[in-house]
């Protein structure tokens, strides 16, 4: 029998691929079989040293597109990218995210454009791509990253809940539209997370965060990724258009 | 080029060979409608091995600009 995990012969573009969440995602992807173009909005050095170490440990196909997801080329580029790798397109995972917290009157123009561009504009962008470039191939797997924080809310991030609200809109919209085309659109909604971001916060405050979380821990980028696996492969062929928190029973 | 294209057409809205290529408008023509067209760019797509830009697909509103835009790709 075939493993239904498996991810071999497949093709999956990460946003925001080389650090926290996104490193998990393209790391355990790869480690199922599939080739992977990585996204990184900056850092270029990281971004090809991790597609040569996923090329050579787990001897899939790598590559990488440098480029802000705010903007729409970035999306375009990385389709191109891997239709020029491998002539497919099967997974999607639009990850690339920001957080600029400020308290409601005292969040600045830019904070806002930049916030809602990458987390919400980035995921539609990246969703005009993929279903383009997976139609061609017969279907496929878009997988979001939101946040708890765009389910419930949060004190101090207006903008961010915002955007990852939006982000849960746009994957209902989208799993509707393209279900009659075999493309799959799902969103994974991460509670509190151990990544450079959750790192600066001060050890009380991590301390108060892990009481309200119900299994006593803070969660870790690979219990997001193990979802995004599940979701981009045959074994989630029959789900579309969900909402999964991976937080532990966290409550905001 | 333009019969490659009008190949890609009659595939996607089920024409006849002879069908008027002149009337072939979107929105206008039985069942050219916005979800028959992402199929059609689908198909010139696969059918030219390229990516369209946005403002082609946007911009492809009847046959005639269709095997304008395609020139490009072809």
């Amino acid at each position: 029998m075939a493993d239904p995990i498996s991810l071999s012969g497949k093709l999956a573009v990460i946003t925001g691929g080389t650090r926290g969440i996104g490193l998990a995602i393209s790391e355990t992807l790869a480690a199922h079989g599939a080739s992977v173009v990585i996204n990184t909005h900056a850092n270029e050095a990281l971004a090809s040293d991790l597609a040569r170490r996923l090329a050579t440990t787990y001897g899939v196909e790598t590559d990488y597109v440098v480029g802000d997801v705010a903007f729409a080329q970035t999306a375009d580029q990385l389709a191109r990218k891997a239709f020029g790798l491998a002539k497919r397109l099967d997974i999607y995972v639009n990850n690339a995210g920001i957080m600029r917290d400020g308290l409601i009157g005292m969040v600045p123009q830019q904070d806002v454009d930049a916030v809602i561009g990458v987390n919400l504009e980035g995921v539609i962008h990246g969703t005009q791509a993929a279903a383009r470039a997976m139609r061609r191939g017969g279907g496929g797997s878009i997988i979001n990253i939101s946040s708890i924080m765009g389910r419930v809310g949060n004190s101090g991030q207006l903008v961010y809940s915002a955007a990852k609200a939006g982000v849960l809109g746009a994957t209902k919209a989208a799993a509707k539209e393209l279900a009659p085309l075999n493309i799959r659109v799902n969103a994974i909604a991460p509670g509190f997370i151990a990544t450079d971001l959750t790192a600066q916060l001060a050890a009380d405050k991590v301390e108060e965060k892990v009481r309200n979380i119900a299994i006593n821990r803070v969660g870790q980028p690979q219990d997001v990724a193990n979802l995004a696996l599940f979701l981009a492969s045959e074994m989630a062929s029959y789900i579309t258009g969900q909402v999964i928190g991976v937080d532990g029973g966290m409550l905001v | 080029m333009e019969d490659r294209v009008f190949a890609q057409f009659a595939d996607v809205l089920a024409l006849d060979p002879l069908a008027n290529r002149a009337e072939l408008v979107y929105n206008e023509y039985p069942g050219w409608d916005s979800v028959a067209h992402m199929t059609l760019i689908a198909a010139l797509e696969t059918e030219f091995d390229c990516m369209l830009e946005m403002d082609d697909i946007l911009d492809m509103s009847s046959f005639a600009k269709a095997v304008e835009i395609m020139q490009k790709y072809g």
